[in-house]
């Protein structure tokens, strides 16, 4: 028997030893005891203060963008296999709503009859993740397949995804998340201790859309100053730009450009700030195989030509092709070094793939958080206090076993909390709290049980045994119903309600263990003298 | 220290009283949530704005409301926020109609505010209210045109520091300049620069929650589905440990609790957020806690009494348990008063919901599930025709535990 306790001591003080480890850490001095405290308990936004954004990304955006896209492809296609059309075109698609992405497809009018099979041929091979179904005997209609569609959709999210996070990072933030989140092509984003979402926001943008396009004209100082160039009237398959305001300008500058892009932030795959061999500064870039060989023709048959950089249809950058250039490339002559990082800041970060809504939007300013913390914190004293007070009362010297396992219970939960990088939030300090009220019962089931058993007669070590043998499985019945509703709590809740769950579930888990283990082993210690005991002081 | 040694009292005898008690509940309830206050959503089920503001002084509540009616469309709430560590706090909640006018309404609040109790046209930053980022760029020049030496490094540190005494020390809100003057790397130079940049406004933005309306829709789907959910897992276990009528009977006795305190949050028009909900599926927990307890006792007498009727069995377990129950009903009551007392406006909801609860809950155990698995067992042994089941109450007891005298008390 006395092995046996040993055993059992040993093993509570080594586990004692290694949640204040996991609390605490190792510190030196008070100060670093406060700071390894502060670093181990990772407090949830609503205790520290930041920002948290939940933005739905419009896939319905990028399905018609890559409809388009498919549009020019399809007019070069038909062209060189000579086939003719009156007319291509594809559906607008609303900007707030996702649902849109189903409807989009391609309206091909115009088919001579005798090229009906050079085009279903020419469908079939080239465009083969497409549905194509004839309207009428001239007309034809194109959809992408489900399956590609539910592909595009995800690689949308998994990509805007990417990019908010590369986006985000030039904060420098050291704990941000980024993830994706719900059903419906959600993004959350959470950035603790970020007082202004408002910049994060700008930085995030809202539709981003970078391209490289072909400059026909320009620089004029105004828009009106540009179409009057052209007799008041915009030629075909053209746009009208303003330029970024860069140091040392004069004036405004607007630009004409192709409204067709040669390369899309699809294609853009890397970039970087460098200085060439006269130690002026340029933007390297680098972009997929596809867009290489489209960007080689291109630069090949546009030498002597000009190309602007554009995002979010504002001019970032102009250049002159000097060379062909496929799928590696610079930008030269840019002013300084700041405007060669910014440039290939703006192409690395790509673009945005489709525009996001913000759905949801909260942010928390430290101060509250810190408020909010010492409230919670009072309320645990007090309560705590108050059992501690009640147990020992009603229970006189079997009470501090109690009140020992039920501190024991609260270091392990810190523990727990510290070593598996769960989020404190304030829900979970209540749930903490809760804890406390929720582990007094299983000692109470104990006592009531042991005094019941004294009653009938039965000897100490008789009594103190049965209680905990009968109250074990009451005590398990009653934990693993907590534990099933806050399985619920946690699958459906969310940010400090998960907190809240988690917090509990780890309290009560710890609880089993310090109500039946720590307390019977105190027991056993309290009865494991030579001299048999008569009675207990419960 | 014992208060209830050997008890007898007749619960069971006497559910009646307690049954109807618990319908007058929950029509009450009921009616209050359809006829009377409604359901008093939070923005997390509603969708909207909410900005809690803390003030330097009492908050003008109806100014506050009728300035905000002004300039925004849709119904408008303030409400005091003020607790213990809190003074003189507000909460102004503002509707949303869709997602896209989130930062449009955010906007609007603020605008109200500033408007209000601030200095909009004086050209000045508002120290109170502004990030760390605004502030940097205001001193720069300031600093640089009062030929204050500093380096990017420094400036940043210092702005860092500046707001972080703001907000540990006077949460938020500072009413003088002067109250900074310990923070490191201040000097009377820095001082004037703030002083010619910045104004103090009396009040100070701490939180800001935007929810769009389709996503308060989606939260409170989620909790429906949450709570039916939990109630389903747990009719399944203890139908599983216990028979199947008796998982019923605690089911409905949970039930029976969410739909009362619910109900008690409509006729004290409390807010429900996602954290009250929290708080429900708690309680919907612990009460089921305390029903286990006594079945695990009925079941336990029933092996060793295999004669004696079932509403006599049940009282002896109730009675047996008594103790324990009353012990931590009121230790976690306490914890949970403690929460209540002293938790702060945040959790306010929260513990309401589960002070309400635990005492429903308790009574529901005793009261609404031993019942319910009586009225059962009594339904069928009417309906089987043979002397199976127990029926004699005058079969002798077999627990000769008890030295006091079994007589049920009146």
């Amino acid at each position: 028997m006395t092995q046996n306790l040993k055993t059992r001591t040993i093993i509570i003080v080594v586990t004692i030893l290694v949640c204040v480890v996991g609390i605490i850490g190792l510190p030196k001095s008070v100060t670093q005891l406060k700071q390894n405290f502060a670093d181990n308990i990772h407090l949830g936004l609503d205790l520290k203060g930041g920002s948290y954004l939940v933005l739905q990304v419009q896939v319905q955006q990028a399905v018609k963008a890559d409809a388009d896209q498919t549009i020019e492809r399809l007019k070069e296609d038909l062209k060189k296999q000579n086939i003719t059309w009156t007319d291509i075109s594809d559906n607008d698609v609303r900007p707030d709503h996702v649902e849109d992405a189903e409807n989009v497809a391609i309206t091909i009018k115009g088919v001579p009859a005798t090229m009906t099979t050079a085009f279903r041929s020419l469908i079939s091979e080239s465009y083969p993740t497409y549905v194509l179904t004839a309207v009428s005997s001239s007309d034809y209609s194109m959809k992408l397949k489900p399956s590609d569609l539910v592909a595009l959709k995800n690689d949308t999210v998994t990509r805007t995804v990417d990019t908010i996070g590369n986006r985000i990072d030039q904060l420098g933030l050291s704990e941000k998340t980024v993830t994706q989140y719900g059903h419906d092509y959600e993004i959350l984003v959470q950035l603790p201790g970020v007082d202004d979402p408002d910049r994060v926001k700008q930085l995030i943008g809202t539709a981003a859309v970078l391209e490289i396009d072909d400059v026909k004209d320009g620089p004029q100082p105004s828009r009106d100053a540009m179409l009057g160039q052209h007799g008041g009237v915009l030629p075909l398959n053209t746009k009208i730009v303003e330029a970024l305001p860069r140091s040392g300008q004069q004036s405004d500058e607007w630009y004409l450009v192709s409204k067709n892009p040669v390369i899309t932030g699809h294609e853009m795959r890397n970039a970087h700030a460098g200085q060439d061999e006269y130690r002026k500064w340029e933007t390297n870039f680098n972009l997929s195989p596809e867009g290489g060989k489209r960007f080689g023709s291109y630069t090949e048959a546009n030498i002597g030509n000009r190309l602007a950089v554009v995002l979010d249809n504002k001019i970032v950058s102009v250049a002159t092709i000097q060379s062909k250039i496929e799928d590696s490339g610079r930008i030269t002559g840019l002013g300084s070094e700041e405007e060669a990082v910014d440039l290939s800041r703006y192409l690395r970060s790509g673009s945005l793939p489709a525009g996001v809504v913000y759905n949801e939007e909260r942010s928390i300013g430290p101060s509250l958080g810190a408020d909010s913390i010492h409230e919670g914190f009072v309320a645990g004293i007090v309560g705590l206090a108050a059992v501690v007070f009640v147990m020992l009362f009603y229970y006189r010297r079997s009470g501090v076993n109690a009140v020992l396992a039920l501190l024991l219970n609260t270091v392990i939960l810190l523990a727990a909390i510290s070593y598996f990088h769960a989020v404190l939030t304030l829900p979970g300090i209540a749930g903490v709290i809760l804890t406390i009220g929720m582990a007094v019962d299983s000692n109470v089931l104990i006592f009531e049980r042991i005094r019941e058993e004294l009653r009938a007669g039965k000897s100490v070590i008789a009594a103190v045994d049965t209680g905990f043998n009968k109250a074990f499985l009451t005590i398990v019945d009653t934990h693993v119903t907590t534990v099933v509703s806050c399985a619920f709590l946690f699958l459906f809740g969310e940010g400090p309600v998960k907190g809240f769950a988690v917090t509990l579930v780890i309290g009560l888990i710890a609880n089993v263990f310090t109500a039946v283990f720590v307390s019977k082993t105190i027991f056993s210690y309290e009865l494991s003298g030579h001299r048999r005991v008569q009675t207990l002081s419960i | 220290m014992e208060l209830f040694k050997s008890t007898n009292y007749d619960f069971l005898g006497k559910k009646w009283p307690f049954i109807i008690a618990s319908l007058v509940l929950t029509v009450a309830g009921l009616g209050s949530i359809f006829f009377w206050h409604g359901m008093n959503y939070g923005i997390d089920f509603k969708g909207g704005a909410t900005m809690t503001v803390r003030f330097a002084y009492p908050p003008p509540i109806d100014k506050i409301r009728s300035a905000m009616s002004h300039a925004i469309k849709g119904e408008v709430s303030v409400e005091s926020f003020t607790s213990g560590t809190a003074p003189n706090s507000v909460s102004i909640g503002t509707e949303l109609e869709e997602e896209r006018l989130l930062n449009k309404n955010r906007q609007a609040m603020e605008d109200v505010l500033v408007n209000t109790f601030g200095q909009p046209n004086s050209g000045k930053l508002d120290f109170n209210n502004t990030s760390e980022q605004s502030l940097v760029e205001r001193l720069r020049p300031a600093l640089a045109g009062a030929a204050v030496p500093m380096s990017d490094q420094q400036l940043q540190t210092l702005a860092t520091n500046l707001l972080a005494a703001r907000d540990k020390d006077y949460s938020g809100l500072i009413t003088d300049f002067h109250q900074l003057a310990s923070v490191p790397g201040m000097n009377p130079g820095i001082m004037n620069a703030l002083q010619q940049v910045c104004y103090l406004p009396p009040f100070h933005v701490s939180e800001v929650q935007m929810v769009g309306p389709k996503v308060g829709a989606e939260l409170r789907t989620k909790a429906v589905l949450a709570t039916l959910y939990a109630l389903g897992g747990m009719l399944v276990y203890i139908a599983f440990r216990f028979e199947w009528i008796y998982g019923l009977g605690a089911v409905i006795a949970c039930f029976h609790d969410t739909i009362i305190t619910i109900g008690v949050f409509s006729l004290f028009n409390e807010q429900i957020s996602m954290t009250v909900i929290a708080a429900l599926l708690t309680l919907v927990g612990y009460s089921m806690n305390d029903t286990i307890v006594i079945f695990d006792r009925i079941r336990e007498n029933l092996k060793t009494s295999r004669r004696e009727p079932l509403e006599s069995v049940m009282n002896r377990a109730v009675n047996q348990t008594l103790s324990r129950t009353v012990m931590t009903s009121g230790l976690t009551f306490l914890t949970v008063i403690a929460l209540f007392l002293f938790g702060g406006q945040v959790l306010h909801g929260f513990s309401f919901a589960l002070v309400c609860g635990i005492i429903v809950g308790t009574y529901s155990s005793v009261f609404v599930a031993s019942p319910i698995v009586l009225f059962w067992h009594n339904y069928t042994d009417k309906r089987r025709k043979g002397p199976k089941s127990p029926v004699l109450a005058t079969a002798p007891r077999t627990d000769g535990v008890r030295k006091g005298s079994t007589k049920a008390v009146k």
